[in-house]
């Protein structure tokens, strides 16, 4: 890379540290230590690895797991082509352009519990738009006792959500392409696929990578949403990860178990991440040496 | 391609968009109805909109104090946060575009990491932390709470736009005899105004929406909109007019910031080289 | 502090993490490291080794207190050889 060596620079990095250090390494620890111990009022006892022998053969635990991820996946298998499309869509210039800014990007700003109020109030039966609606139409639409339609309403919900997210960072990644290129595809008689594929979406690449990270880690945590919406029912069937520890450490107040499902928790976070971010990394780096090997200055 | 043809597909282009306008707006707008309605009229009635506009759900919010003090004390808390990340993510952010050291992919995707940690992990060590400092139930400590992952998502977001940077411009500086710090606040800052501008919309947004920290970090003094927004149900019933008038509420504030940040956004950013 | 509730095992831990990072900062010092392509698909210098090493220990961990009966110094063991495999091969 064509970045200077400048050991200095730990110093612009320094306050970065710190504060976070300070919000994440300290909690960091004190989860680890609780993770070993089980801790009554003021006293607490060494139990060892009991906690996540206990936590990694929970059926529960791992039920909440195989939902999360069947969850994550799905939202990013909608949301990821749908910003594209919509971002593909939205006017490039004028007051047209401000206005669908302006009303896309408003599922994002409101509070999540908020989302499940909202959500809640849109598909009650009675008085709800949406669930009055469909009821009318003849379909026996009920969220608190049929799993499949909890299900079907958390994904929409999800998708109104964050697809803003995904629309908006591909909105200004598109913008960012100078109009010289359209002209040059037009000029070669480019088809729409052949100028999305090889002008549109080479320049996607950093904002999506942002987007695919972001998206997934926030799926992998929702917890406001679904409480509000569904409480985790019918049943357990939109119990997720997040739920399932606040549970665990509010409501039970177990804080040795639910440190220790919270350090694995955060490992298979980690360890997705880590190969989602490696892999975009690493194809990014072949892209830069072929442009390099083909366009040397 | 003919004109009709362009023509055609323009217009399958609005309708497919507004489809999808249709889709976000109508829970909002739903949301509005109820707000502007009495609870009589929403349990006994089923319309499409209200008979008459009725204020009393949002004359009360603005004018009950232990209402409004939750907006208040929501907007205090984010913009402290927005401060003190903005600020110390800028130089970290110049320094991971432009410089190597010792460690600075891995602290790199360390501070991401903290984008993962999910807040329910961190729930009871960050209630014990900020309560043995003092710091509970006050508003900067939801705001360094926030820093958690926010800082990460602005050094992020900063570092792109600094890489699409040329060096070239900090080179030129220099020759021109500027010092690190006049360089860095009279010409690097400005150029990259749009992207502070839509960082400090994404540091909004993220502090603004979280309230599972916000919520267990305060009590009285500092409680976030969020948390109030819980006393509309009660035993007997919900308040569904009341809810609806504070969710609407809670919107308007990140209106405001988006009408600044919008021609920010649709400048345009690639985000780093590509 | 006390809310935080160390204990040796938890401490002696951290503390090994904080040597190794303490460590692996002097050897870069000392002779920086030159990005190579070992046995793992994807080409890592010396500290992505020892993150994914790290990594990999966990689950390790994790596996053998979830699903297996056998001790965990043997876990450990098993760890210590593989990050010495990946520090030298990977």
């Amino acid at each position: 890379m064509d970045k200077r060596e400048y050991q200095w620079a730990w110093l612009m990095v320094l306050p970065v540290l710190v504060l976070v250090a300070f919000s994440a390494v300290i909690p960091l620890m004190t989860v680890v230590n609780y993770s070993l111990q089980d801790i009554l009022g003021r006293s607490a006892f060494f139990v060892g690895a009991e906690w996540f022998e206990e936590t990694l053969n929970n059926s529960r635990l791992q039920a909440a797991l195989m939902r999360q991820f069947a969850f994550s996946f799905t939202i990013l298998a909608i949301q990821i082509p749908l910003g594209i499309g919509i971002a593909l869509l939205m006017p490039k210039r004028g007051w047209q352009a401000s206005a669908v800014l302006i009303l896309i990007t408003m599922p994002l700003l409101v509070p999540w519990n908020v989302v499940g109020s909202m959500w809640q109030i849109f598909t009650r039966g009675d008085i709800g738009l949406a669930g009055f609606i469909i009821r009318e139409l003849g379909y026996d639409y009920n969220i608190t006792a049929n799993a499949v339609d909890a299900w079907v309403t958390i994904i929409i919900m999800d998708i109104w959500h964050w697809t803003p997210l995904v629309a908006l960072l591909c909105y200004s990644g598109l913008r960012s392409i100078p109009e010289a290129y359209f002209q040059a595809a037009r000029i070669d008689r480019a088809s729409k696929w052949a100028t999305f594929r090889y002008i549109q979406l080479p320049k996607l690449t950093n904002v999506l990578v942002i987007a695919v990270l972001l998206r997934f880690m926030h799926s992998f945590m929702i917890y406001a949403e679904p409480f509000v919406l569904t409480g985790g029912g019918p049943g357990s069937s939109t119990t997720f990860l997040s739920q399932s520890l606040a549970t665990m450490a509010i409501a039970q107040q177990d804080l040795g178990p639910s440190a220790a499902f919270s350090i694995t928790y955060f490992l298979i976070i980690l360890a997705v991440s880590y190969v989602f971010y490696v892999t975009i990394m690493n194809m990014q780096k072949e892209k830069a040496a072929q442009q390099g090997a083909g366009g040397a200055e | 391609m003919s004109a009709g043809a362009s023509r055609e597909s323009s217009g399958l282009r609005r309708s497919l968009l507004a489809l999808y306008l249709f889709f976000t707006l109508l829970p909002i707008y739903w949301l509005l109805n109820m707000s502007l309605k009495t609870n009589q009229e929403i349990l006994g009635t089923f319309s499409l909109w209200p008979e008459a506009l009725n204020l009393h759900a949002y004359l009360r919010i603005l004018t009950d104090p232990s209402w409004y003090m939750g907006y208040v004390n929501s907007l205090t808390y984010v913009f402290m946060n927005m401060t003190i990340s903005i600020l110390v993510a800028l130089p970290a952010a110049y320094a991971f575009s432009r410089f190597r050291f010792i460690g600075d992919k891995h602290l790199f995707f360390w501070l991401l990491t903290n984008l993962m940690a999910p807040p329910a992990v961190f729930l009871l060590p960050y209630f014990q932390l900020y309560y043995s400092v003092g710091l509970f139930d006050t508003h900067i400590a939801v705001a360094l709470a926030h820093c958690l992952f926010n800082i990460p998502l602005a050094v992020w977001i900063l570092e792109g736009f600094m890489s699409s940077v040329p060096k070239e411009v900090d080179e030129t500086a220099y020759i021109d005899g500027y010092s690190f710090p006049a360089f860095f606040v009279k010409i690097f800052i400005p150029m990259i105004r749009s992207g502070i501008g839509v960082t400090l919309f994404f540091l909004f947004m993220f502090s603004w929406v979280e309230l599972l920290l916000a919520r267990i970090l305060t009590a009285t003094e500092a409680q976030p909109i969020g948390a109030i927004m819980t006393r509309t149900s009660t035993a007997s019933g919900v308040d569904w007019a009341t809810l609806s008038a504070a969710g609407i509420l809670t919107i308007v504030p990140g209106l405001l910031v988006v009408y600044f940040v919008r021609n920010h956004i649709a400048k345009g950013f690639a985000l780093g080289r590509t | 502090m006390e809310w935080m509730v160390w204990t040796l095992p938890t401490a002696l831990f951290f503390g090994v993490i904080a040597t190794g990072l303490l460590g692996m900062t002097i050897w870069e010092v000392v002779s920086p490291t030159i990005e190579r392509k070992g046995f793992l698909p994807i080409s890592t210098t010396r500290g992505d080794r020892f993150f994914i090493g790290l990594l990999t220990s966990a689950y390790i961990h994790l596996v053998v207190v979830g699903f297996t009966d056998i001790s965990l110094w043997l876990a450990l063991g098993v760890s210590i050889v593989w990050m010495a495999i990946l520090m030298r091969w990977g």
